[in-house]
């Protein structure tokens, strides 16, 4: 047991190493570049929409292992998934992250993330790749974490 | 050992974070105080609280006569001529915006130049760009090499009838580079150029001198010396403090004031509108005498030797790139490891009780310089130990063991 396995858990490292979907998508509906100035993060969102499911995702950009992760994750999660279904997700990851109140929802792969409420200062890098999406979604071009 | 007790004299390093003894690295960002500045900030607000330079009460003239010793205290510490030289502000943020407002701007016209260099704090960058904006003038940038040095004969080039004024740092927070600032305030001089330095990560280290250096502004941090933080030092020539406009206006500015005419009063308080951080100006002065006991010559000696011992320990491993490697360092070690970013090196620490900074370190261009978005930071000042630096390097062996 190391002092920091509720963070780094494998599954984390892994895409950290990695990352899944972690390319440009030439054919996308919605794009957004996410920026989390306090770190100098940053993750871009790329969906190919259909009928208001998400058909292709990818994501660009260079982080720490908590945003790499989470972004690679956040890929895999959305794929296939209508855009509220996705609103309800974003909801419940920050909450999740944020430790708001108890997230009752099975929330997946999401929820290895559970650690990080633990780390406040580490908030912002799994939710940045999250506000890119949204952002992505509503049709803006950058967001940051601030 | 003058000090191998030192850590004793500050109670806040003796705590557990995380199940760990704290091992504090992050001076950089901002020292930790001796019980003699909590003492200080106490005593004074259970004895001697008042306002000062307005009262016939006893205890505001007791407040008085601390605050201007804490002035007297901080003359003789870096060496002004005079104790009219010394203005108390919030910090150096506060002083540099001082002097880009007060002195430099009404020198400014269309087309004129600014010298700042690629290894300035934001703190010294921000100031001059708004001033510029506002003038139409332009900064000019000191290049510097990969060592993270600054390449002097390119000031030659930079000078030219158009600079109005240069501002640099003495010691980068994020490189540690020590700058030669002597020959540099001698270049301006020669060209007629009045210069600023910012001394926020050198007063710490290093024995400053006003009428050696002969720098016309130099200002500083009290947080970074050991003193609270809202409290900082703005240095200025007589002759040219005299001459500028004031900053702000208010109480304690004035000699008179009539819808009419308001008369400003004399140096420095010309300069202190309003009531200031008493309280905060006074334990800078005791921190002061803290260091004096010490010695700064002792503090600059035993910091090199924290720095060698840990630069030579970081280079033993293949993985870890020191950023900022000039020949002449403050106790300052800014450093990557091959595939982790400093956020996630940062979170290991932390989780061994060591407290290091991982980011740009309010220095944008110098990450942009090295092409990298973070550098995990590690600063020493007098409490810190060579044990200190092998739990560093331990903790570093533990990132790369997680992350391998
Ligand atoms: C070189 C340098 N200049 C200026 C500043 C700004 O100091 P303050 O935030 O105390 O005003 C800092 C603080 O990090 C610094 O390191």
């Amino acid at each position: 047991m190391n002092d920091w396995d509720d963070l780094y858990l494998e599954v984390i490292l892994d895409h950290n190493k990695n990352p899944r979907n972690n390319h440009e998508l030439k054919e996308h509906t919605h794009h957004a570049d996410g920026h989390n100035p306090l770190c100098g993060d940053r993750v871009s969102i790329n969906i190919l929409m259909d009928n208001d499911i998400v058909k292709e995702v990818s994501f660009t950009g260079s982080g720490c292992a908590i945003s790499t992760a989470s972004a690679s994750i956040l890929t895999e999660t959305i794929k296939n998934k209508k855009r509220n279904e996705i609103e309800k997700l974003f909801k419940d990851f920050h909450d999740l992250v944020t430790n708001e109140k108890e997230v009752e929802k099975k929330l997946g792969k999401l929820a290895i993330f559970e650690g990080v409420k633990k780390y406040p200062a580490r908030v912002k890098c799994a939710t940045l790749s999250w506000h890119a999406l949204m952002a992505a979604l509503e049709g803006e071009k950058k967001t940051t974490t601030e | 050992m003058l000090f191998e007790n030192i850590k004793e004299n500050f109670p806040i390093l003796d705590q557990q974070i995380n199940g760990k003894n704290l091992v504090y690295l992050d001076s950089a960002a901002t020292t930790q105080k001796p019980n003699e500045v909590i003492d200080s900030l106490n005593g004074y607000y259970k004895e001697k609280n008042s306002n000062i330079h307005r009262g016939v009460h006893t205890l505001s003239q007791k407040a008085t006569k601390d605050y201007e010793k804490a002035r007297e205290i901080i003359t003789r510490f870096i060496g002004a001529i005079s104790s009219k030289e010394i203005i108390f502000v919030r910090g150096a943020t506060e002083a540099i915006n001082l002097i880009a407002n007060s002195y430099v701007k009404p020198l400014l016209n269309e087309n004129d130049e600014i010298i700042i260099s690629q290894m300035e704090h934001h703190a010294n960058i921000v100031p001059w760009q708004m001033v510029c904006e506002e003038k139409n003038a332009k900064l000019k940038i000191i290049p510097i090499n990969d060592n993270g040095e600054l390449i002097i004969k390119k000031i030659d080039e930079l000078i030219n009838e158009r600079t109005k004024f240069i501002s640099l740092n003495h010691v980068s927070n994020s490189l540690g580079t020590i700058n030669p600032i002597r020959e540099i305030i001698e270049m301006a001089h020669q060209n007629n150029i009045k210069i600023m330095i910012d001394g926020a990560q050198a007063v710490q280290h290093l024995e400053i001198d006003m009428k050696e250096l002969d720098a016309d502004f130099y200002c500083f941090s009290g947080h970074k010396i050991y003193a609270p933080t809202g409290i900082g030092v703005l240095y200025g020539k007589k002759e040219l403090l005299r001459k500028m406009p004031p900053y702000q206006g208010g109480g304690d500015m004035i000699k008179s004031v009539t819808f009419e005419k308001t008369i400003y009063n004399d140096i420095p308080n010309k300069f202190e509108a309003g009531t200031p951080n008493i309280s905060g100006a006074i334990a800078l002065g005791k921190a002061i005498e803290y260091i004096n006991r010490i010695g700064i010559s002792n503090i600059t000696k035993h910091e090199d030797d924290l720095l060698n011992y840990a630069t030579s320990k970081l280079k033993e491993n293949s993985k870890v790139r020191i950023i900022g490697e000039a020949k002449q360092k403050a106790a300052v070690i800014s450093f990557i490891i091959e595939g982790i970013h400093p956020h996630d090196i940062g979170t290991i620490m932390d989780s061994q009780g060591i407290a290091i900074r991982a980011g740009h370190h309010c220095t944008q261009p110098i990450m942009d310089f090295y092409n990298i978005p973070a550098t995990a930071r590690a600063s020493f000042a007098i409490y810190n130990t060579k044990e200190d630096v092998d739990k560093l390097v331990e903790a570093i062996e533990k990132c790369i063991k997680v992350f391998a």
